[in-house]
């Protein structure tokens, strides 16, 4: 009797209940500081710094997709208004060319998207069109990639990738924006 | 002696809250993987537009952060209300930006430079005359790689 009772006594000496205080506390940390939105967003490659500026409008203007943006954030598309919602299937058109028609790009390697703004267009309209013109060619690639591959083209390997690309590259072009409003 | 025995037999045994500390560790521990500690505490107001065409940025520690927008409410007595840039924890000047992108390739290892992106996280209303201008800068400094930071979401007409 009195040898089990020691027995016991020795094996309940460290308290555990305390521990789960310790972890709360922590947990109630890193739940204030936690963030769990992941960064996200569109990644772009700015063109090296250079003095003079390329003038897409020396190129032939059958293959140059000009979208232009004032500070009312209205969209002039090759000098037609166009609303965001109808960019991407536009844009697609112009690329692609399926009909082959005249006035559209002569193939979509050769496809420029010159995309210029004002100095008082709003970001959010800025971004959306780009998103718009990002979201045409990964639907493009995605196509190509179908055809080619006959898979999704995330699911490409590298020189996969690169031989969709030289069929249909990726090219916006940025102009300095244009100052109207004296920002 | 006897008494306390008699006592013990009898009472149903409670729930054990012996596990209770495993369950708090393990939402502890996903909770300490999934948190990103914010490294700089804003001073401007930033609302991300939504976008579509978005990508993840792979490696947090090769990234660094410019935030644009309006100064919070407690800055803009001394500040304005215009759209300023916040570099680190300070605001800035955009002449600063390339000293910026050189503080941060010292710290990065030399075969991961060109990898460095800065992620532009822009407020919504800021407008285009204010991006251009740290875009050049940016592109000066030779910081070509860019993060327009977005949330997820469709575009939608206004």
């Amino acid at each position: 009797m009195l040898s089990r009772k020691k027995k016991e006594r020795e094996s309940q000496e460290i308290n555990a209940g305390s521990m789960a205080d310790i972890a709360f506390l922590l947990l109630i940390f890193f739940l204030v500081t936690t963030t769990i939105n992941a960064e996200k967003g569109i990644p772009v490659k700015l063109p090296p710094w250079s003095d003079e500026e390329v003038d897409p409008t020396q190129l032939n203007t059958r293959n140059v997709y000009s979208v232009l943006v004032n500070y009312n954030n209205e969209l002039l598309v090759r000098g037609e208004p166009t609303q965001i919602t109808d960019l991407r299937e536009n844009a697609k058109e112009f690329i692609m060319n399926p009909q082959a028609l005249e006035n559209l790009a002569e193939k979509p390697s050769k496809a420029i998207v010159s995309l210029k703004n004002d100095r008082g267009t709003r970001y959010e309209t800025y971004l959306q069109v780009y998103n718009e013109l990002k979201g045409a060619y990964n639907e493009l690639w995605d196509a190509e990639a179908e055809k080619l591959y006959q898979r999704k083209y995330e699911d490409c390997d590298r020189t996969q990738k690169r031989a969709i690309q030289d069929i249909i590259p990726l090219v916006i072009s940025e102009a300095e924006p244009v100052d109207t409003q004296g920002n | 002696m006897s008494k306390f025995k008699k006592k013990r037999g009898n009472s149903s045994p409670g729930i054990s809250t012996a596990s209770l500390p495993d369950i708090v560790f393990m939402l502890l521990f996903f909770f300490m993987v999934v948190t990103v500690i914010r490294n700089a505490e804003l001073k401007v107001d930033v609302k991300v537009p939504m976008a579509s065409e978005l990508k993840k940025l792979e490696d947090k520690s090769l990234v660094s952060y410019l935030y644009i927008g309006k100064p919070m409410k407690k800055y803009q007595s001394d500040r304005g209300s215009a759209p300023l840039l916040q570099l680190n924890d300070k605001f800035a000047s955009i002449n600063q930006i390339p000293f910026f992108v050189e503080e941060k390739k010292l710290k990065v290892a030399e075969k991961k430079r060109d990898k460095i992106t800065a992620s532009l996280r822009i407020d919504n209303e800021v407008t285009m005359g204010f991006i251009s201008d740290v875009k050049t800068e940016l592109r000066k400094a030779g910081q070509l790689k860019v993060n327009y930071a977005a949330s997820q979401g469709d575009v939608k007409n206004k």
